[in-house]
């Protein structure tokens, strides 16, 4: 098997355990773990096409991880203030119990 | 497969799966924190050695102990254990799925035979780059992460007491 077809199924198989992790844990520290192991997947298969796709000094696939990594960093720094702020508020950080905007 | 890659993918799916189905929430952190340091090794190996590196300093060094200290922040008084779902059969069903038609995809693809060469990432291409045709994406980037961290300190700070003078009003 080609190592490009090797790094795909880390990346798929990465992916999947974020979204079990994502969609099963009840806490929203645990989902958000599972969002960053889902973009990290992301990342890798942008690297992986740099590294073994046609036209790699174009630089395409570094510049779209740089970007990646930051909006990121953005999404988890945003992520875990909103949590804190609903644990001050709420005493609780399981995602069931968080029901004040349920329809 | 050569075995580090083999060893790599064990360290990152492993940290992963130990990640997202630990007990203890301290020990998940910890946990990722294994599974992306392996992710940067994998990077090193690709090439890219700047990515690498980043991915230890951003991702490592940054968010992991972020979500480790949030851990801790919003620990309850009870135990940092936690049951996992009642029925999270529905959920892994769903991400086995999604494995399986990804694993489908890339295993039916035929690519082209790879480069022969290892590309380089030169560091000072890579900023050319940056400045020169994604200039207007670095700013934004650099406005999203300005408003991101602002916004994170607004909304994490401690809502003001009733009774207490608003310390944003000026005082008549």
């Amino acid at each position: 098997m080609s190592p490009l077809k090797l790094h795909l199924l880390l990346a798929a198989a990465l992916f999947a355990v974020g979204l079990a992790g994502a969609l099963t844990r009840r806490h929203a520290i645990l989902v958000l773990i599972g969002i960053e192991l889902m973009l990290n997947a992301a990342n890798l298969n942008l690297l992986a096409f740099w590294r073994y796709g046609p036209n790699p000094e174009a630089l395409n696939g570094p510049l779209f991880v740089l970007f990646t990594i930051a909006v990121a960093a953005a999404e988890a720094a945003v992520g875990l203030a909103l949590i804190i702020a609903i644990h001050r508020r709420y005493r609780t950080t399981r995602i069931e119990e968080i029901r004040r905007l349920h329809g | 497969m050569t075995l580090p890659f083999a060893l790599l993918a064990g360290l990152i799916l492993g940290g992963a799966i130990a990640a997202v189905s630990a007990r203890n929430r301290v020990h998940s952190g910890l946990f990722l924190a294994a599974s992306l340091v392996g992710l940067a090794l994998v990077f090193l190996r690709l090439g890219a050695e700047f990515l690498g590196f980043i991915q230890i300093l951003v991702y490592v060094g940054a968010v992991a102990v972020l979500i480790v200290f949030a851990i801790l922040l919003t620990r309850d008084a009870d135990s940092p254990r936690e049951r996992i779902a009642n029925a999270p059969v529905s959920g892994i069903l769903i991400a086995l799925a999604l494995f399986a038609l990804l694993a489908w995809g890339v295993l039916l693809w035929n690519p082209g035979p790879p480069p022969a060469a290892i590309p380089a990432l030169p560091v000072k291409a890579l900023g050319d780059r940056l400045l020169r045709d994604y200039v207007l994406p670095l700013q934004a980037v650099g406005l999203l992460l300005t408003a991101a961290l602002i916004g994170a300190a607004v909304i994490a700070l401690p809502p003001p007491r009733p009774g207490a003078p608003d310390a944003g009003e000026p005082k008549r």
